[in-house]
């Protein structure tokens, strides 16, 4: 079966600047796909290219199979995007907007689902009003709405929760779900890598144009971030034999690292050897966000000095 | 075809909703040249036998309405919406660059239209203008106004910021349009302007659209509409090799 996207090989200067380098990538049909990368680190250049508001200097991508440079049309009717910044046309409503948006791509009484969409995203009230009107986080609502006029079975969205509020934000997740789960393919950048973690099956992180990790989310937390568990001790002393394997320690409580749950065993052993009494213990879930840290910094490590 | 007709008409309605700037205010500006010129020069300066100057002034003014708000329609909205962000919904739309193309000009021939029709309507209150041949009329408005809408698109593309669109337009676009012989007629400059007034192609669009209207021109209009036409295909290759390239448009 085809991708969803497919990008091969590609590279991107900006003058000295080298944005991409090299990136591969292949999502495929149906998958919720996080794009993760602190700021300046090429994931809207490479979301441009998809668009093809920007031009690789090499490599190629594609859309559902089409060329983004020389099936244009194709890869275009495919993809849905969200862009990060927050343009508008002054000179329309929101429901001329949409409706305008519409023709672009073909379509002449989409008012069906333009009406389903502007529920979903709680713009019912304001589709008769000035996008100059709206707040931001009602503009970024646009954006959006704009991006699935013409149910694009790839939707891209970057950033698309920045300044917007939790009520919405929740709104908003429901309704890309509800598109994943009817099959539609979901590509995501964002800087709550909290959302990232729900959301995502699979995430590729960046750094400085390069993709530095690319796994199921699942994969990345459980094999990078490890396990820990918090503990309380009586007397509160840590037996010489377990302080390789501490964490922090603050008030009372210590955060011991585990390669996996199975090495608990050996910790309460070594505890018990040491006649330490456990007052309290707890398993603490890890993070996609504990794993991006650790990526980004191991990356930075092993960069030649 | 939807895509492209739906571009067109929102580039339609964009300077309808501010018709009173976009159409309003250039037939008033038009219709003071018409005013202070007559007046200044009815009594002095008779150019064809028998035409009043204020008639012989109506066609070259209504050519030169034409040919700035066709101009200035394609530029102004390219870089407005470049400087603000939103060309990117054009852009990530699956329109060709020949629908892309032909939408922003058709707009720019229908407000050159609007706002020349508009202006000639007002004068036929007040004077007789003799039609001599209705064809040429129409031919020359249509070529003329297509000419300054594509070079629009040039421009709006080329520009990077409104002082630079500005430029453009007050070093280029108004020294040729008032130097093609709106006023006068070339064959009355002394040698070297006549002849510098022939590379204006402006010159042969004013001189064609008049021959519509009073059936005598200093170039046979044939002649006059090949040029234009020339122009026409050389600035809308360009402006069509800008968009297919997406210079200045797809960083
Ligand atoms: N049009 C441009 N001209 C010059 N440099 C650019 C251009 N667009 C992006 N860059 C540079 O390319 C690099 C990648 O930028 P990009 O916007 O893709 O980052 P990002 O990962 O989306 O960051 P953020 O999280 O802040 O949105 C940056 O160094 C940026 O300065
Ligand atoms: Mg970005």
């Amino acid at each position: 079966m085809i991708p969803a996207i497919e990008i091969k090989h590609v590279h991107k200067c900006f003058g000295a600047v080298h944005a991409l380098r090299n990136i591969n990538l292949e999502i495929p049909i149906g998958e919720f796909f996080g794009l993760l990368g602190p700021n300046g680190t090429g994931k809207t250049t490479l979301i441009n290219i998809l668009a093809g508001l920007t031009l690789s200097n090499s490599g190629s991508a594609k859309v559902m199979g089409h060329d983004v440079v020389t099936d244009y049309r194709e890869a275009r009717h495919a993809l849905g995007v969200v862009p990060q910044e927050l343009v508008f046309d002054p000179f329309f409503t929101v429901r001329e907007i949409l409706s305008i948006q519409s023709g672009y791509y073909g379509l002449k009484n989409n008012n069906l689902w333009i009406e389903e969409i502007l529920h979903y995203l709680d713009l019912a009230d304001k589709a008769n009003i000035n996008m100059r009107a709206l707040s931001g986080g009602m503009k970024r609502r646009v954006l959006v709405a704009q991006a699935l006029v013409h149910k694009p079975p790839v939707i891209v969205l970057d950033e698309p929760t920045a300044g917007v509020d939790v009520e919405l934000r929740q709104a908003l997740w429901r309704f890309i779900k509800r598109l994943n789960y009817n099959g539609h393919t979901i590509v995501l950048t964002t800087h709550y890598l909290d959302e990232a973690e729900e959301l995502c099956s699979r995430v590729a992180m960046l750094k400085q144009g390069e993709v530095v990790a690319l796994d199921s989310t699942k994969n990345l937390i459980s094999n990078i971030a490890g396990c820990s568990i918090q503990l309380r001790l009586s007397p509160d002393k840590l037996p010489a034999a377990l302080q390789s394997t501490m964490i922090s320690y603050a008030e009372g409580s210590y955060i011991l690292s585990v390669k996996d749950y199975t090495q608990i065993e050996g910790v309460l052993t070594a505890l018990r050897v040491a006649q330490v009494r456990v007052l309290e213990m707890q398993l603490l879930r890890p993070h996609l966000e504990e794993a991006f840290i650790k990526i980004m910094n191991d990356v930075e490590n092993q960069e030649p000095a | 075809m939807i895509g492209f007709y739906t571009l067109f008409r929102k580039e339609v309605l964009r300077f309808w909703k501010v018709g009173f700037q976009t159409i309003g205010s250039p037939m008033l500006t038009t219709l003071l040249y018409l005013l202070i010129f007559s007046h200044v020069l009815e009594r002095h300066v008779q150019i064809y036998p028998g035409v009043e100057y204020t008639v012989f002034l109506i066609p070259g003014l209504v050519m030169m309405a034409m040919l700035q708000n066709a101009f200035a329609n394609s530029s102004s909205s390219l870089i407005q919406s470049k400087v603000t962000g939103n060309i990117v919904f054009v852009l990530l739309s699956p329109l060709s660059y020949l629908e892309v193309f032909l939408a922003y000009v058709l707009a720019s021939v229908a407000r050159g239209l609007l706002v020349g029709l508009g202006f000639y309507l007002v004068t036929l209150i007040f004077f007789i203008v003799p039609l001599s041949s209705f064809l040429w009329v129409f031919l020359f408005t249509l070529m003329g106004n297509a000419l300054l809408g594509s070079l629009g698109v040039v421009a709006g593309i080329w520009a990077e910021k409104f002082d630079e669109l500005a430029a453009f337009q007050n070093f280029f676009i108004l020294p040729l349009t008032f130097l093609s012989g709106v006023f006068y007629t070339v064959h009355s400059l002394p040698s070297f302007w006549r002849n510098l007034s022939y590379l204006n192609p402006f010159f042969y669009m004013i001189d064609g659209f008049r021959y519509g209207f009073f059936g005598i021109s200093e170039i046979p209009p044939h002649f006059s509409f090949m040029v234009v036409t020339t122009f026409f295909l050389t600035i809308s290759w360009l402006a069509l090799r800008m968009l297919k390239t997406g210079y200045r448009l797809r960083h």
